[in-house]
């Protein structure tokens, strides 16, 4: 034998998951949903998502290189959130605003508290936050879907939620047009059929466990109910399943263990319906997830599972 | 780890499922024992278990036996040493082992007749003492790659002898690749079966189990039978069926598995009245008592991407590496990694110069592709670790408290917990060295506390 053998530490194989191939996996699981924004917002849907994509890579790649770190861009994160915050725009957002809420999400939220793994709230979620408390106006200027055929009048209309919080029930969709997406929103919300469908694949790949996704909009339709409400078109309603499948379920921001993510969904939950009902704004999602990011590593600490052993009597 | 591991809940992520869905590649399990031709020199460590090391009871020159005793101790945790071949003793040495440390070495030049020595009968089993004498005379430590002295194991002291009621035959054989165990099943059932009566009724136990991975139907069948043929009052012999999910051969887990109870941390399996043996300690242990012959030869599955011929060859125990490499084909290729044991638990040898300890119970040899270790990325914090530990502790945690050195929060995770089966780094998607950092931490803990 010839040559120096590799001496390492066991264990000396490895699964075939990689952070890669999951990012891969999330980005498939987007786009039903890529498909229903543009068949209802038009192909400036898909424009919006490439800036915003194109936005969040580059300047990932920038800024991992003024800070003199190893590339990053191979293991997809940057697209994943590109595209979950180009989800959560309008289809009438100036490309400018786009690309600035990629370079937020990035920059700002991403890379200046380490990059992946680091960042302690979702960059999508608060790039949109950010972009909200900048360009209210902007940021909610919804269009009707099909408009982009001149199918109806392409003039500025209201969503769902914010018909119920005017008390205008009287024009909402039915709960199919909201199940199939024919409603005003957000690119990636409407259509709920999508999501679940990315949802169910993501779930089957064992990239999310369901534990959060189900709790989340289950606390959402028991305590709308409470309140009185239309438990069905509130969770049908606005960015829930979104928020739920694809942003509450974010690695980085939510609790790792079983416990803490039912606490951490129950808490979205509640803090979503809660600024509905009570809160100036039509929709929560955001900001109760952003919320519930922060006392992520709290509900982590007061849920550190049992050691093995310890607890179980040994019984006889 | 819950039977139910691989139930609906666990398949969905709603409950977690302990333990990781490590590739079989149990490529040699059809393959037949083969014996190797006896080799020119062996190397025979004295240090080839838990405990007190042997000290030479030869002196350069001596002649020996197959069966002659080479190295012994007096201190009670020990295991004697034995001969593999005859010949002469060539030479008395230190060897540098793989772990770092010195241990002394016979070194024997065999004459290639394998001539046993001629003081080996077949032991008197008159009473519980003879049998635990035996298991000492033997040299029979835990095959399953502790070495922790049998003889040990079966003689608790009475108190703890009085609560002990399972006697658990390990031969779940999780490790990919390696199929001794198997192979010891389905060649020598017969020793088994003799093995488990005689330790049964020595520990006075109600239940005697053989726990099998239900990747290995042919040997479940087989022991299924052989069991069913004895019968004993008062003792239960059966064959549990485990799951195929690494780790289920861990004493732990093997003992939630087959009776529903945990060993609580620090603890010893006989805290939960039971005592673990390898398939293949019993097995011996039974030749011996019928034929006096100690152990001095080991089955070893040979495999990996850098091997001519897979194979499961019975080698004399200090045969070199090199030697069995050579017997099996020799390389395919430059080999990369050389690793004694298995995949998931083994080491990584520096040289092929190595013998084979009583414990080793596979070689197998890695080209450049399987050898590479992959450079570490971001943990994205996904859980997978925490999901697969089957201590239930946070291994991420583990690894980013031992990077700042913190052993106060290591304690609080119950670091020490830790078997090091190296689940949480098998599936981490970042490649982080969790189990190799959780180790180092260890030492941190137990450095502090000392």
């Amino acid at each position: 034998m010839d040559g120096k053998l590799i001496v390492s530490s066991s264990p000396h194989i490895s699964s075939t998951v990689k952070t890669k191939n999951i990012m891969l996996d999330v980005i498939i699981a987007m786009i039903p949903a890529l498909i229903a924004s543009v068949f209802y917002f038009g192909p400036r849907a898909l424009a919006l998502v490439c800036v915003t994509v194109a936005a969040c890579v580059i300047s990932e790649y920038i800024s991992r290189k003024v800070m003199k770190r190893e590339q990053t861009i191979g293991d997809l994160s940057a697209v994943v959130t590109g595209m979950l915050l180009a989800f959560n725009y309008p289809a009438t957002l100036p490309f400018w605003i786009a690309a600035i809420g990629g370079v937020v999400a990035i920059v700002m939220v991403k890379q200046m508290f380490g990059g992946l793994g680091h960042n302690f709230a979702n960059p999508a979620i608060t790039a949109r936050i950010i972009l909200m408390t900048s360009f209210a106006l902007r940021m909610t200027t919804w269009i009707a879907p099909f408009a982009w055929r001149g199918a109806v009048d392409a003039t500025a209309t209201a969503t769902p939620l914010a018909l119920i919080s005017a008390g205008n029930t009287a024009e909402l969709p039915t709960y199919m047009q909201m199940f199939l997406g024919d409603r005003a929103g957000c690119l990636g919300e409407t259509c709920i059929l999508a999501l679940l469908i990315g949802g169910i694949y993501l779930v089957a790949k064992k990239v999310i466990s369901p534990i959060i996704p189900v709790c989340y909009i289950a606390t959402v339709f028991v305590f709308s109910a409470v309140l009185g409400q239309d438990p069905v078109m509130q969770i049908l309603s606005g960015g829930l399943f979104l928020g739920a499948i694809f942003m509450a379920t974010d690695y980085v921001t939510s609790p790792i263990t079983n416990k803490g993510k039912v606490i951490y969904a129950i808490g979205c939950g509640i803090i979503t319906v809660m600024i509905r009902q009570f809160g100036s704004l039509p929709e929560g999602v955001s900001f109760s997830i952003l919320l519930m990011n922060i006392l992520t590593p709290h509900i982590e600490n007061l849920t550190t599972p049992k050691t093995f052993g310890v607890g179980k009597e040994a019984s006889k | 780890m819950a039977k139910n591991s691989n139930g609906l809940l666990c398949k969905l992520g709603i409950v977690k499922s302990p333990g990781a869905a490590v590739p079989h590649r149990k490529n040699t399990k059809d393959c037949a024992t083969v014996d190797m031709p006896v080799p020119a020199q062996v190397t025979l460590v004295m240090q080839q278990h838990i405990g007190a090391p042997c000290t030479p009871t030869v002196k350069v020159g001596d002649e020996v036996f197959v069966g002659t005793i080479v190295g012994d101790s007096t201190a009670p945790f020990s295991a004697p040493i034995h001969s593999s071949v005859s010949g002469k003793v060539k030479k008395i040495d230190s060897i540098l082992m793989q772990n770092g440390s010195k241990a002394q070495a016979v070194i024997i030049e065999s004459d290639g007749q394998q001539t046993v020595d001629p003081a080996i009968k077949p032991p008197v089993i008159n009473s519980d003492e003879d049998l635990i004498k035996a298991a000492h005379d033997s040299g029979l430590v835990g095959l399953g790659g502790a070495g922790f002295p049998t003889h040990i194991k079966i003689s608790p002291k009475p108190e703890v002898k009085a609560t002990i009621d399972y006697l658990l035959i390990n031969a779940a054989e999780c490790e990919p690749y390696l199929t001794p165990d198997v192979r010891e099943i389905l060649e020598d059932s017969e020793n088994i079966v003799e093995g488990m009566k005689m330790v049964a009724k020595l520990l006075d136990v109600k239940n005697a189990v053989i726990g099998i991975e239900d990747n290995k139907p042919e040997a479940i069948k087989l022991m299924t039978e052989r069991l069913a043929q004895v019968k004993i009052d008062g003792i239960n012999f059966k064959v549990e069926t485990l799951p195929s999910r690494y780790p289920q051969g861990a004493e732990k887990v093997l003992i939630d598995q087959c009776t529903g109870r945990q060993v609580p941390p620090g603890k010893l399996p006989s805290d939960v009245g039971c005592v673990v043996m390898n398939v293949t300690s019993i097995a011996v242990l039974a030749n011996y008592v019928a034929t006096g012959m100690p152990l001095t030869t080991k089955r070893l599955t040979v495999d990996g991407s850098a091997i001519s011929e897979p194979k499961n060859v019975r080698v004399p125990i200090g045969t070199p590496i090199k030697d069995i490499v050579e017997f099996c084909g020799g390389y395919k290729g430059t080999p990369f990694k050389i690793i004694s044991g298995g995949p998931m638990m083994g080491q990584a040898m520096v040289s092929d110069e190595f013998p084979i300890l009583k414990q080793n119970n596979g070689i197998l040899i890695f080209d450049k592709q399987d050898a590479e270790v992959a450079e570490p990325s971001a943990c994205i914090r996904c859980g997978r670790c925490v999901n697969a530990c089957p201590m239930n502790l946070m291994p991420t945690k583990l690894e980013a408290y031992t990077n700042i050195g913190n052993t106060d929060e290591l304690q609080k995770l119950n670091i020490m917990n830790c078997m090091e089966c190296g689940c949480c780094s098998f599936v981490c998607p970042a490649n982080r060295k969790l189990v190799q950092s959780i180790r180092l931490g260890k030492g941190l803990v137990r450095n502090a506390s000392n």
